[in-house]
This record gives structure tokens, C-alpha cells and sequence, in this order.
């Protein structure tokens, strides 16, 4: 077995490629997983559940056939975000309502993988029902950035984010709302992409706000990234708002951005972006000139709105789709009540973390009589007007950049006593998710030895030109730092120095 | 006093014979074991989507276009949020304010009336699953002591048809309903099972002073399924409405409920506050546009509708706009008429002999039209005998109930029972010749003037045949025997 | 702005039960999102027509033929409470 396998540093593609040429096994592969999930998991958390019996099993099986399962993603150790359902693997969306929740069928997204013969080593941690951006509201644990254990991940896909950094994961699979998979990619280096609405199936996605999640992949490198989005795009019978992408995902291959223009949007680096982002993102857009790309200043004047609206159209699409979680047929059931009513309430009062609570009751308001037009109306009609400032600047550029988070990482807790405060992490992703645009985010440096990350978004359909510009990228920024793993909190300081 | 006048309004909810469920793959069936034909999208699993049926908008637009109505352009599917245990997703996907047709009418008969009642909408939704309340007293909420719930028939395309308040009394109402069940299976999109609940109705219910335009504030009967119920319900509720308004009092805007044992109608017990359902656009579902050259192919494929049929009665069989009413109203009398004449037989007999013998023997027999043993052939026959005078008028009548009772083609029970019209001059000559002779005293008033004298002698000889002479041929040959 | 009562109401509308402290963080917390989210009245509309769906795509629609349903074994394995091969529920009240 070559002594090269880091799973720091392992990228999907050179993992096919040791296992084409019989360097190594698939049961080798998923061995290294699973032995640094064991090393680093009790620092990282990034697992609600570890799946190692099957993922030896299958992998191993994997090795006896080869013949019969084979692919270009065959025997890739993959995790999987735990909102996505998994036939035969509990499925908890981090929530005490869902704990024993036994699903009976296989998201869409996941069928193709398993299909494709993907070992799943288990179902990463995230925001309850994917609302959050740090992974602190998860009702099971805390997952910590393995840059710095002391701050968070990022959310809501933090668990997956977390792994694929920490070496836990080849890849993940997440999901992005607002900029779930992008700003925890962000946050923790990795590679995390929200494909075009529809592009994926979300049939099996455990439905957070229906108009605006997306599944993508987060990955150690775009090529990766590429490689895991061809495998689950394309229409869905099961999801009449899937569509069949106009073209076939590429493997990106250039090192160059020539005839390339780039929009720079005023109004998103007004948004309260840290010196030490604004420093690797101004140097980022620097190399693209170098590559060839022309970097133009472009306005998207409703962008300040976005979020507001995104407050309102995300809560109230999830106070309908989480209002099925009732303790009739599945999950939690308040013990010992008197009538329907009270078994509703307590269910749902004892099943629900805070956060979620106040976005259900943000998102029922909004729809309550009276008050649709103010807010639930308007903000659909303000979410017409940032699509329309994209559709507008699309004409002149080809791609919009900016910083994928106004900060890096920040410390755990530090959020947690100021809802808003939490918010305002998505102030540069939430408008690519009301306008059903493709985005990614890949590292492009550090900032105070915290990884910053740089997003690039699309017109519609543009992820092949979006894969393309960020590989170019990605080969000159030459980011091949990896985590640490060191724990900057007062304890841990103060532990190091007593020993 | 007032003259209060019933302002009464329906909604109707009818389940279609798809083969699958609105929104998913289950199939759509009736009396399995519980929890049979359910998926993670019906159950409202995490996770799971719906996706529409394809032949549900195919029947609601059959359905929406016999009504008259309008179909626009697109329409759009909408959440209609609220919790209860036969909902599995707390919210109901239905139509809002783009529904799939809007501005219909339907005309239907009460005694000789036609009365038109507007339709205001027909839109597309997904029925409940069945709750059914456990312990406590024969499956009644109160005193339950828990309730199960069986999800085969959750996801069953659901029709609602709504009415402007344009029905007059409750028995327009029964009949309103009864007549566009009828239609509606007629369109082979529902059998509409009463004993199913594959159709069931709410009522609004309201009085105003008569002649007046303005609408009262109206009480609701909610989820009925038999007529008779509901005209009960209506002939109790609306005078009970009248006297409180003549009173002085006001009628609370409240859901009722109509105990057909005591005839009354109640509130139902207040369960929560009135419904805010919170309605938005369906994001898992993408808009409806009706392709207008689709929607004319579905107009053009629906059956003869009854409005058309009785017109064409009126013109084709020179019908009166009544009878062509009575008989054209529903398919399987008119089919079984048109077959009547079909045979050869002149259409004006042909509708009284089906308006009258063969209606009143359906009624009695409790049959369907075109089913038992009087055939449109068999009927025809009769009437082709009727009419060429080989038998009189009323020996038709007892022709008819004896075919029925003896199962027999009406040629043999004339033959077998002795009752063709003798209309043998030269015999009736020699009768009537013989009754002059035996009634000098009545002979004599007859000459004397008396014309309705007449008529004894008619008598005479009929019940010297049997009542089988042809009366018209005897009352010819007395005059000139009397003259 | 959102009032106590405000909350009690949507709370009942969202069959969640609210200790009195969550109660009254909630309004606390609620207040000040929703004056955030007020900067929105701030634009002007006009006749901007609202966004139902992003994608430009209408009539996705399922052919009417039967596909398998789950065992009962499987409907009924998350079942909190079952009777009669049903999902239990207690009484309305």
C-alpha cells in the first residue's frame, strides 16, 4: 500500500486512480476513513452517526466484485448530511423530533450514489432541520472546525464540512438554503458547491424551505467537486421541481480565465466584510487578472433587501413543510397526553430547538391572516427584484465574485444569544439562493491561520463556465494548507500552558 | 311578518376514479385492509414530494367544462395549512385564487320548473385520509377515548365544486344535487358512491326578506352525504333562521349539525377558533397552463350534456320543452327512449308510453332505465299496437302489466288474454244493432236529443266485448244505427 | 409591533407549546427579527410581480398508473401508536 494516503490531502481523483491501478483497495480506502474519523472525532463531532460496519462490508464487498460494481465513483468514501433519508440508516435531521426516525425509502441524490457504488461512512451533524450557519443549533452536538476547535464550522452543513477538512470524509454531501454549503465550506477550507434550483433532485431532502434548497457537493478539490455533481444532477419523477440540465456536467480541466469578465458587486463588499477577508478576497481578484479575467464593478442595488426577504420566505415555507412533524406516524411522541391538541403541542415543544421554534412562528405570522401582502407577498416580490438585478448584470459579465462569508470562522458561542447576529453570516450567499442561481465557494487563503472563501455565482445552467474559472483559480492559488486541529479556547490555552 | 325566502348555496367535494392517487403512484381503491396503498408521499414522509396526476386534470376539466365554465389560462396549486390527524402534511394541497375554472352554470328541474344555478368554481385538491374514533359511543367524537386513522384513501383526487347561492328551497336542492351526481357519472370520471362518500357536500345556508338582494349571514352544514338528510336539515334550519330574525335577533356565522332523529339543527361543538389556513402557492408544484387546442379536444370528447339533449329532443322529436325535460334530462332514460323510437314507432306515443307506464314501473320495480325485462323493443311493440288499433288505449295499460308480470312479449299476452280491439264492422254492426234493439227507452231520449246518451250505449257494448271494441268504431256505428 | 398575545395566538396556530419564559423570549426575539425584516417596507414595489417559482417550467405532470405502495409492516414501523393496523391517536378533546 503507497504511503501517500492522507486523508488531509487525498483528493477523489487521485483516490480513483490508486484504486484502478490496484495500489490500493476500496476496503484499504474506507479503513483510512474510518481510522481518522476514530482519531479525530471526539475533537471534531462531526458525525451524528458513524456507519463503520457497513462501510467495511460494503467496501470489502466491493473488492470481491469489481467487475460487476464498478464506475468512476465506485468504492469513494462519501458522508452524507444527516437531512438527506437513508432506507436501512436513521435519519434524525439533528433533531430530537426525528431521533429514532427509521426512514423507508433513499433520497433521490443518495440513490445515485449508492447506485454508482459510493461507500457512505456515515451521516454528518448540522444545523437542526438545516437552520443555522454554525451548527450550534443542532439538537444531537456541537461540531468544531478542525482549524480551530475552539470556533464553528459554519452551518448548516457543518458536519460535512467539517469532515471533509478533518480527513474524516473523501467528500460530503450537504445542502444549501442560504448558503449551507457554501459558507461552512468557507469556514473550513473545502470546496462546497449550490447547483442551479432544480439541477438536483431534493426528493428525500428533508425539506427545510422548498423554493430555495439545493443539494451539492463539498469537496477537497472543483475537480472533485465536478466529479460527485455529474453522478446526482438531472431530473427526478419524484420531484416536479427537478429539471434535466441542458448539458452534461464537465470535468473542469484550464489554468486560465482569458476572455473572462468577472462582476464585482459593490454592495456586497459594503456588507461588514473582516480587513483579513477583504485582504485574501481583494488578492483573489487580483489573480483573476493575472489568469486573463477582466474584473469590472457591477450593482445589484436590492441587495440589502435579500435577507429580510429570505426571513421571511425561508421561515414560512418551513413552518408549513416541518408542521407534518406531529407525533402521528413517525418520530417523537410527547408521552402521557390528554388529547390531540396537548399531544401536538407537547410533541412539538419538546421535539423543536429554539431556533427552529422561532422560525416556525417568524414564518406562521408571516402567513397568518392580515398579514400575508406586508410580508410573506412582499418578500417574493422583493426576491423579483434581486433576481432581476442578477438577470441585469448577466448581460455584462459572465460570473459575480465576492468574499462566500463576511468573517471567518467565529468562536463557538460567540453567536448563539443574538439570532440576528447569527443571520447576518449569510448576507453574501442568500441572494444566489432566492434567485436559483449556481454558486461555489473555494479557499483562497487565511486569515488569522482561519481559512477564507471566495464565491463564485452563475447565471442559470452556468456550471460548467462556473467549475471551469474556479479550477483555473484553484491551480493558482495553490491552497494546500490543511487544519490543525489545534483548540485556541481559554481551557485548552491555559491547559497547554499548565502541562 | 316578513316573507323570508331561502338563500341557499352548496359545495361539493367529488372523488374520481383515477387509478392512482392525486399526488403519488398509490393506487385508488376502495375497502382494502388499513394502511394498504400508502408511500412516504401520502404518509408526508420527511422528504417526500408531490407530483400531479395526469388524468385528474384530465376529469376536473371534463368535469369544469359540462358545468360551462370558463378555464383559464393557468392555474396554480396552493397549501391550505392546517392540523388534524387525517392530513398528514398539516396542510392540504387545493387551489386558491387560481383555480382550474371559474363562472359555470348548471340548469336542472324541480317539478316543471328548469332553474339555472351559477356555478362559481371548480379546482383540484387531494381528500383526507378516513379518522375513525375509537371507544366512547358508536364512533361518535364525544366521548371517545381515542381515534385511528386509515391512510388508504389520503391523496384521492378531490373535485370541489362550489355554487353561488342561487338555490331556491330545499327541495331545489335535492334535486340540484341529485341531477348533478347524475352528470357527473355520466362523464365516466366518477361513479359517485353514495355508500362510499365518494360524494359529499356543505351547505351555506341563509334567508333574506323576500325579494330582497342583499345576502344574510349564512350557517353551514357541513359533510353530508344523503339528500334526504340534507332536505331535512334545510327544511329545519331555515325557518329556525326566519324566527330569530323576525324576532329581531341575529344568526351567528357557526358550523351546524342535523340530528335526523330529533330533525334539529345544533353547532357543532366549537373545536378551535375559526381556521386560519394561511394559503400560499404550492413550491413543490409547478404551475398549470391549459393548452387551449387540449381543452377543446376534452370538450369535444365529453358526452351529449343534458341541456343539449333536451334541445334536441324539443327539435328532433317535436317534443314539448317539458317532456323533452323529462326525458332527456339523464342519459339512460333518454337512450332507452331514443331506442323506443328507433323501432319505428311515432315519437309522441313513444314519450307518453315511457313518460308514463314505464316510468311509474321503474319507480315501482325500483329499476334503472334499460334494465329488466321491458325492453325498448318490447315497449315499442306496444305501442305499435296501440297505434295501428289492434288494441285500445287502456287494454294497452293491462297489456303492459301483464308483459311485466308474465314475462311475456305483448303480442302473446293479447293473444293469451283475449285483448285485441275487435274492430270487425260487420260484428260490431250486428252488436250495436242488437243493443239499439234492447234499449228502445234509451233509443228513444237519444233521438229525442239527449247526445250524452250516447255514451250508455258505448257502455253497452263495451261490456258486451269485454271492453275489447274499438270505442271509436262504436261510437261511429251507434250514431248511424241511432240515427 | 408583535404583542404578547400575538405569540400566544401563532403559537396555538403552530401547535407549539411555549414555556412562559420561551414565551416571553420569544416575543423578545421575534420583535427584533421582524424589525429587521421591516426594512423591506422601505422599497418601493410598484407592480413587481411576485416570485412563486424560479424555475420557468409549467405541466410537470405523473401518468395514472399505479405504482407499488409500501408494505404495512413499513407504513406503520415509525408508528408511535398503533391499533388496528392503524396509527393511533388520542381522543380530539
Amino acid at each position: 500500500m503507497s504511503g501517500v494516503l492522507d486523508p488531509l490531502r487525498l483528493k477523489a481523483r487521485e483516490a480513483k486512480r490508486l484504486l484502478v491501478d490496484g495500489e490500493v483497495s476500496a476496503a484499504e480506502l474506507t479503513k483510512v476513513y474510518l481510522d481518522q474519523i476514530a482519531a479525530v472525532e471526539d475533537r471534531v463531532h462531526a458525525y451524528v452517526l458513524v456507519t463503520s460496519d457497513n462501510a467495511a462490508k460494503y467496501s470489502t464487498k466491493i473488492d470481491r466484485e469489481m467487475q460487476a460494481m464498478r464506475g468512476p465513483l465506485a468504492g469513494l468514501p462519501v458522508a452524507v448530511k444527516d437531512n438527506m433519508v437513508t432506507e436501512g440508516v436513521t435519519t434524525t435531521c439533528a433533531s430530537r423530533i426525528l431521533h429514532n426516525y427509521a426512514p423507508v425509502y433513499t433520497a433521490t441524490a443518495v440513490r445515485r450514489l449508492w447506485d454508482a457504488h459510493v461507500v457512505m461512512l456515515g451521516k454528518t451533524n448540522l444545523d437542526e432541520f438545516a437552520m443555522g450557519s454554525s451548527t450550534e443549533n443542532s439538537g444531537v452536538q456541537v461540531t468544531a472546525n478542525p482549524w480551530d476547535l475552539a470556533t464553528v464550522p459554519g452551518g448548516s452543513s457543518g458536519g460535512s464540512a467539517a469532515a471533509v477538512a478533518a480527513g474524516e470524509a473523501l467528500w460530503a454531501l450537504g445542502s444549501d438554503t442560504g448558503g449551507s454549503i457554501r459558507q461552512p465550506a468557507a469556514l473550513c477550507g473545502v470546496v462546497g458547491m449550490k447547483p442551479t434550483y432544480g439541477a438536483v433532485s431534493r426528493y428525500g431532502l428533508i425539506a427545510f424551505a422548498s423554493s430555495l434548497d439545493q443539494i451539492g457537493p463539498l469537496t477537497r478539490s472543483v475537480y472533485d467537486c465536478a466529479l460527485l455533481l455529474r453522478h446526482i444532477v438531472g431530473k427526478d419523477p419524484h420531484d416536479a421541481t427537478s429539471v434535466e440540465l441542458p448539458f452534461e456536467v464537465e470535468l473542469p480541466e484550464g489554468d486560465r480565465l482569458d476572455g473572462l469578465t468577472v462582476g464585482i458587486p459593490g454592495e456586497y463588499l459594503a456588507l461588514g466584510i473582516e480587513p483579513g477577508v477583504r485582504a485574501r478576497f481583494d488578492e483573489t481578484v487580483a489573480l483573476v487578472e493575472e489568469l486573463g479575467g477582466r474584473c469590472v464593478e457591477i450593482s445589484l442595488p436590492h441587495t440589502e433587501y435579500a435577507l429580510p426577504a429570505y426571513y421571511i420566505i425561508a421561515p414560512a415555507e418551513a413552518s408549513a413543510n416541518l408542521a407534518r412533524f406531529d407525533g402521528v406516524r413517525y418520530g417523537h411522541r410527547a408521552e402521557g397526553a390528554a388529547d390531540l391538541r396537548e399531544m401536538y403541542e407537547r410533541t412539538r415543544g419538546e421535539g423543536f430547538g429554539a431556533e427552529v421554534k422561532r422560525r416556525i412562528m417568524i414564518g406562521t405570522y408571516a402567513l397568518s391572516a392580515g398579514y400575508y401582502d406586508a410580508y410573506y407577498g412582499r418578500a417574493q416580490r422583493v426576491r423579483t427584484m434581486v433576481r432581476r438585478d442578477f438577470a441585469r448584470a448577466f448581460e455584462g459579465v459572465d460570473l459575480i465574485v465576492s468574499p462566500t462569508s463576511p468573517t471567518v470562522a467565529f468562536r463557538a458561542g460567540s453567536r448563539t444569544d443574538d439570532p440576528l447576529a447569527m443571520y447576518m453570516s449569510d448576507i453574501c450567499t442568500i441572494p444566489a439562493n432566492l434567485a436559483g442561481l449556481p454558486a461555489l465557494s473555494i479557499p483562497c487563503g487565511l486569515s488569522d491561520g482561519l481559512p477564507v472563501g471566495f464565491q463564485l455565482i452563475g447565471p442559470a445552467f452556468s456550471e460548467n463556465r462556473l467549475l471551469g474559472a474556479a479550477h483555473a483559480l484553484e491551480g493558482a492559488l495553490g491552497f494546500e494548507t490543511a487544519p490543525s486541529f489545534r483548540d485556541s479556547s481559554a481551557s485548552a490555552v491555559a491547559g497547554e500552558a499548565r502541562s | 311578518m316578513t316573507a323570508w325566502e331561502p338563500v341557499i348555496g352548496l359545495e361539493m367535494h367529488v372523488e374520481l376514479d383515477t387509478e392512482t392517487k392525486m399526488f403519488c403512484g398509490c393506487a385508488v381503491t376502495k375497502g382494502d385492509p388499513p394502511n394498504t396503498h400508502t408511500c412516504p408521499v401520502c404518509l408526508a414522509h420527511p422528504g417526500a414530494l408531490p407530483v400531479v396526476n395526469q388524468r385528474a386534470v384530465e376529469y376536473a376539466t371534463r368535469i369544469a367544462l359540462a358545468l360551462h365554465c370558463t378555464v383559464p389560462a393557468r392555474n396554480v396549486f396552493h397549501r391550505k395549512n392546517y392540523f388534524y390527524p387525517d392530513l398528514p402534511k398539516a396542510y392540504q394541497i387545493s387551489q386558491y385564487d387560481e383555480p382550474l375554472a371559474v363562472d359555470g352554470w348548471f340548469e336542472y328541474r324541480v317539478g316543471d320548473e328548469t332553474l339555472r344555478c351559477r356555478i362559481d368554481r371548480v379546482h383540484m385538491e387531494e381528500d383526507a385520509a378516513k379518522l375513525v374514533h375509537a371507544g366512547g359511543e358508536a364512533g361518535r367524537i364525544a366521548g371517545s377515548e381515542y381515534s385511528v386513522v386509515d391512510f388508504n384513501r389520503g391523496g384521492t383526487p378531490l373535485i370541489e365544486i362550489v355554487t353561488e347561492p342561487d338555490i331556491p328551497s330545499p327541495a331545489a336542492a335535492r334535486e340540484f344535487l341529485q341531477q348533478l351526481r347524475a352528470l357527473v357519472i355520466e362523464l365516466g370520471v366518477s361513479a359517485c358512491s353514495m355508500e362510499e362518500g365518494q360524494i359529499r357536500w356543505d351547505a351555506n345556508i341563509s334567508v333574506r326578506p323576500a325579494g330582497s338582494d342583499e345576502l344574510g349571514t349564512r350557517t353551514e352544514l357541513k359533510n353530508m352525504n344523503s339528500f334526504r338528510f340534507l332536505q331535512q336539515a334545510l327544511e329545519a334550519e331555515l325557518p329556525r333562521q326566519a324566527e330569530v330574525l323576525e324576532a329581531g335577533g341575529r344568526i351567528e356565522q357557526e358550523t351546524l349539525h342535523f340530528d335526523p332523529d330529533t330533525g334539529l339543527t345544533t353547532p357543532l361543538r366549537s373545536k378551535e377558533e375559526a381556521h386560519d389556513y394561511r394559503y400560499f402557492p404550492e413550491p413543490d408544484l409547478v404551475p398549470l397552463e391549459m393548452d387551449p387546442a387540449w381543452v377543446e379536444e376534452v370538450r369535444a370528447a365529453l358526452p351529449e350534456l343534458p341541456a343539449a339533449r333536451i334541445e334536441r329532443f324539443v327539435t328532433q322529436y317535436g317534443l314539448s320543452r317539458q317532456d323533452a325535460s323529462v326525458l332527456g334530462a339523464q342519459r339512460p332514460l333518454a337512450e332507452f327512449y331514443e331506442q323506443v323510437v328507433a323501432q319505428g314507432v311515432d315519437a309522441k306515443p313513444a314519450a307518453n308510453w315511457t313518460m308514463g307506464e314505464y316510468l311509474a314501473h321503474l319507480n315501482a320495480a325500483g329499476l334503472e332505465p334499460g334494465h329488466g325485462f321491458v325492453t325498448p323493443e318490447r315497449l315499442a311493440k306496444l305501442v305499435a299496437l296501440v297505434a295501428e288499433g289492434s288494441i285500445s288505449s287502456s287494454a294497452g295499460r293491462e297489456v303492459f302489466a301483464r308483459m311485466v308480470e308474465d314475462r311475456a312479449e305483448p303480442g302473446e299476452v293479447v293473444e293469451t288474454h283475449g285483448l285485441g280491439q275487435i274492430s270487425d264492422e260487420a260484428a260490431l254492426e250486428e252488436l250495436v244493432a242488437r243493443v239499439v234493439a234492447d234499449n228502445p227507452a234509451q233509443a228513444e231520449q237519444y233521438r229525442g236529443g239527449k247526445q250524452q246518451v250516447l255514451g250508455f250505449f258505448v257502455g253497452q257494448v263495451m261490456k258486451a266485448t269485454e271492453g275489447r271494441a274499438n270505442p271509436k268504431l262504436v261510437s261511429e256505428l251507434l250514431r248511424k244505427a241511432l240515427a | 409591533m408583535i404583542t404578547d398575545d400575538d405569540v400566544r395566538y401563532v403559537a396555538r396556530l403552530a401547535r407549539l407549546r411555549l414555556e412562559p419564559d420561551e414565551a416571553e423570549r420569544m416575543t423578545g426575539e421575534l420583535a427584533k427579527i421582524l424589525g429587521h425584516i421591516d426594512k423591506m417596507s422601505e422599497l418601493d414595489i410598484g407592480d413587481v410581480p411576485p416570485t412563486a417559482h424560479v424555475l420557468d417550467v409549467v405541466n410537470v405532470l405523473r401518468r395514472d398508473a399505479p405504482r407499488p405502495s409500501l408494505d404495512r409492516a413499513d407504513a406503520l414501523r415509525n408508528a408511535p401508536s398503533v391499533a388496528d393496523d392503524s396509527f393511533r391517536v388520542p381522543r380530539m378533546g
